[in-house]
Formats: C-alpha cells, structure tokens, sequence
C-alpha cells in the first residue's frame, strides 16, 4: 500500500507533462454562439423544454469546460411543476447533468385519495455524448445519444397506481441543425422509455410494462441575434390502465437576456395527466450558462 | 524603373497601393470558398457594393480593435484585407466583382483560429452588417455560405 501514492504521483506529474498534455492547447471556456446551447428540457439535458438536442450543455467550444443551472416553472390547470438542475459541458462533446422534479397534484391530490397537495418528485442524473456534427457549422448535422437515469421518491404510491418500478433508465438519440439560409433549427430526438409522464408517476404499467420508442421534435425560428420561437411535439407511452397519457405540445419563445442568461416562456399542452384531462398552462424558465 | 513596376505588379497582379506583396499565387473565383447566391437579391439586401464596402470597412475596424480577436489580426495587412474581403464579400454576394485573394486554407495558415475566434467574428460581422440595416434573414444567409469555411479556417 504504501507505493501506491507515490505511484499515483508520478503517473499524474507523468499525465501533466507528458508530450501530448504539453502540446495540448490551453484550456479556453465560453465562446459559443447566443443561443446555440439550447435551454434546458424538463428531464436535464441541454436542447429545448420537452426534448433534448444533439447539443451540450454550457457556452464553452471544443477547447473548455462550461456549465449550466435552471430553474423551471409549469403550471397547468390543476397541477404545479418546479424542476431545477445543473450541468455540466466538456468540451462541447460530454455533457453530465442532474436535475430534481417536484409535481403537486394540489387538489387533485385529495380527490385521488393521496391527500391534497400531494407531490411527486423524482432525481434525474443524465449523460448525453455528441457524436458528430455540428449545429450550425458543417454540412453534417449534430448527431447525439444519451441516456437518463430517473429514480421517483415515491415508490408505494405509484405502485399503488398500477406502475412496475418507481425507476427507469430512458435511451435517446438526438439530431438537431440550424439552417442559417433559413434562420430556422430543426431537431428531432428518438427515445426508448418506459415512464410514466416522464417517470413521475412510475415506470412501466398494466397496458405496457417494458420500453417502447417515442419520437419527439423542435422546430425553431430564429428571429434575431437574442430571440427564437418556435414549437415542440412529444409522443409519449401510454402504459397506466387507471390514467391515459397524452403526447405534448408547446409554443415557445426564448430570449437570450445575456450571453449568461436565456429565458424561455411557453404555451404547452400536456393532455391528460393522471385522470384529469386537459392540462394546458405556461412554461417559464430560466437558464444561466458559462 | 518599369522592370520594377512591372515586376512588383506580376507580384501581385490586383494590389492596392499601401499593401505589402503576399507570397505569389494565381486569383480564381473559387479561392472564395463559396458559389455566389443567385440573382441580384442579396445584393440589394446589402446596399449594392457601396454598402458592402461601408460592411467590410467597419468589419475590419471591429475587428482590430476587438478584445478577443483583435490580438491575431495586430500586425497583418489592414489595406490588403480590407480589399480582399470587399471583393469576397461582393463576388459571393453577386454584386458584381470578382475575387483575387487567396483561398481560406492559404490565408488562415498559422493563424491559430480557434473555433471560439470564429464565433467571434460571426458576431462582429453581425455587428457591421446590423449597422448598415441589413435584415437579419439576410444577414443570415450570407453567413451560411461562410459557414462552411470554419473547417479551412481553423487550425485543428
Ligand atoms: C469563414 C470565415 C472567414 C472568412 C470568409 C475570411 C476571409 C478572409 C479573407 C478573404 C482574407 C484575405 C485573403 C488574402 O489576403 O488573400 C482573410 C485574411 C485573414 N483573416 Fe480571415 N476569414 C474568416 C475567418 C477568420 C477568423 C475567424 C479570423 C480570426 C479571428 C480571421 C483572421 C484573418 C487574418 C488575421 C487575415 C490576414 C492574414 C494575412 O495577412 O496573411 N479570419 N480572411
């Protein structure tokens, strides 16, 4: 045991000074386009509200690091949503993210017999990898994959309702480019998943127990320098007996108020959430980046 | 006396006065790294030659004096580039030139661009093109024929 510091040490000094680290360029951090990461979907990864994008989280390029924290606000008719989360880029290659989702079920909550303003909440930790492409550069579009770990606080009760496991692991792959002749970003992201809305209430169900693959999609147009609009679509598994579950929509627009901030107010349509139907409300959030 | 002249002209065919002579090489439109759009609509978008001039004269100011970039254009040719890109822009922007300067490859070599110096000169360009009104649908569509020029432009 006790070479293995002085082990450690030399490999490191080794790692530090070796040829290929000396002739590595400096590290160098921000210098992303506005705009150009995206803001935070609801899960953690980088891209727009709802789905992910091929891009990573953080203003930095492929020479730095860059971080990312959000905080968003969903409140539809009957329910209340808050997630915050961080993230962080490395070299516009990697991006780790970890978010915490609250859902209140207000009164509804009482009429489902858990008790009013009873919450859901559930962990997220997320790792997206860009493969290849560029969003706005080459001709080759950004192509990522990713994958989402999400673990729901609230085992008994979402068994109780009908689902298999209060954890899941969701796959994706994203590709996302912005056509600059156009001012006009379109991304779409493939998605194996067996949550119950996004994992909130459960995984897996009496109609579908195991992963099934949803399609989900960005379309945004860009209007200036700082401002982008645009809409997003997400089919979602319907595997509960007792609830349906919709596929989403939004309406968004998002300003980037600094190269640090963006913020993002939208127009969604969440469907049916857990019995009650027609949960439609706004979407606000903000994202700081570095 | 006109040995000279004629030497110093074979140099560099299409000088200004004031520029120092580059390395030699034969012009050809495709050294602009892009076919021009079609037309004259982004022409006018940018105000015909006079206003692509006024662009590239104050994208060239901007960007010597820039914090960021303006390190790695210190010292290089301002008479040069500034008519070098006047021409580039104008030939790609069909308004009526054609281009005599190097090709994207010759021109960044050692220049150590980073892609973060690139960003940053996306946006002093948006600056001068903002400055002389063209919209920004405009301003983009010219920026996705630059665009592709990252990869020659970059050192890797
Ligand atoms: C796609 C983007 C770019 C285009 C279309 C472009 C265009 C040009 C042109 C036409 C020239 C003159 C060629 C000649 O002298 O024959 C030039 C030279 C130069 N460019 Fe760029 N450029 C781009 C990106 C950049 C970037 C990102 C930087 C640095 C931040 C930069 C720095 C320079 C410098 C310093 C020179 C002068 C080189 C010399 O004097 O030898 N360029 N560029």
């Amino acid at each position: 045991m006790t070479y293995v510091r002085p082990l450690l040490i030399i490999a490191l000094t080794l790692a530090a000074v070796s040829p290929q680290q000396g002739m590595a360029r400096p590290i160098r951090n921000g210098g992303k386009l506005l705009l150009t990461n995206g803001i935070t979907s609801l899960e953690g990864a980088s891209g727009g509200g709802l789905t992910p994008w091929a891009v990573i989280a953080g203003n930095e390029t492929s020479d730095g690091i860059g971080l990312s924290a959000h905080g968003t606000l969903v409140e539809v008719k009957d329910y209340d949503y808050q997630s915050a989360g961080v993230a962080i880029g490395i070299r516009d290659r990697i991006e780790l993210s970890y978010t915490h989702q609250d859902f209140n079920t207000n009164e509804i909550g009482a009429a489902l017999g858990l008790g009013k303003d009873f919450a859901f909440s559930q962990d997220i930790f997320g790792a997206k990898v860009r493969l290849a492409g560029d969003l706005v550069y080459d001709r080759l579009p950004a192509i990522a994959v990713g994958i989402q770990y999400k673990n729901n606080n609230q085992g008994a009760v979402v068994r109780a309702v009908g689902a298999k496991s209060d954890e899941g692991v969701d796959y994706y792959a994203s590709v996302s480019k912005l056509f600059l002749s156009r001012s006009i970003l379109l991304s779409g992201t493939a998605r194996l998943t067996k949550a119950n809305q996004m994992g909130l209430l459960g995984f897996g169900g009496g109609k579908q127990g195991g992963h099934t693959l949803q399609f989900e999609g960005s379309a945004a147009w860009q209007l200036s320098r700082r401002i982008a609009i645009g809409g997003e679509y997400r089919r979602k598994p319907d595997n509960l007996n007792i609830a349906r579950e919709d596929d989403w929509f939004d309406a968004f627009a998002a300003v980037a108020i600094s190269r640090n901030v963006t913020a993002t107010i939208a127009y969604a349509d969440l469907g049916s959430i857990a019995t009650v139907k027609k949960q439609r409300g706004v979407l606000l959030q903000f994202q700081t980046a570095f | 006396m006109s040995i000279i002249l004629s030497l110093l002209l074979l140099q560099a065919p299409h000088a200004l006065p004031g520029e120092t002579a580059v390395d030699p090489y034969v012009a050809d439109n495709r050294h602009a790294g892009a076919a021009p759009f079609e037309g004259d609509g982004m022409a006018r978008a940018f105000g015909g030659q006079e206003g692509i001039r006024r662009i590239v004269d104050r994208f060239v100011a901007i960007n010597f004096a820039d914090p960021v970039i303006g390190e790695i254009f210190a010292n290089h040719d301002q008479v040069r580039l500034k008519r070098t890109l006047f021409e580039q822009f104008c030939f790609i922007l069909n308004a009526g030139c054609s281009y005599t300067g190097r090709d994207m490859a010759s021109a960044h070599k050692d220049l150590g661009v980073q892609k973060a110096d690139m960003n940053r000169l996306v946006e002093t360009l948006q600056r001068a093109m903002g400055e002389e009104g063209v919209s920004f649908p405009a301003q983009n569509r010219f920026l996705s024929k630059l665009a592709p020029m990252r990869r020659d432009v970059i050192e890797n």
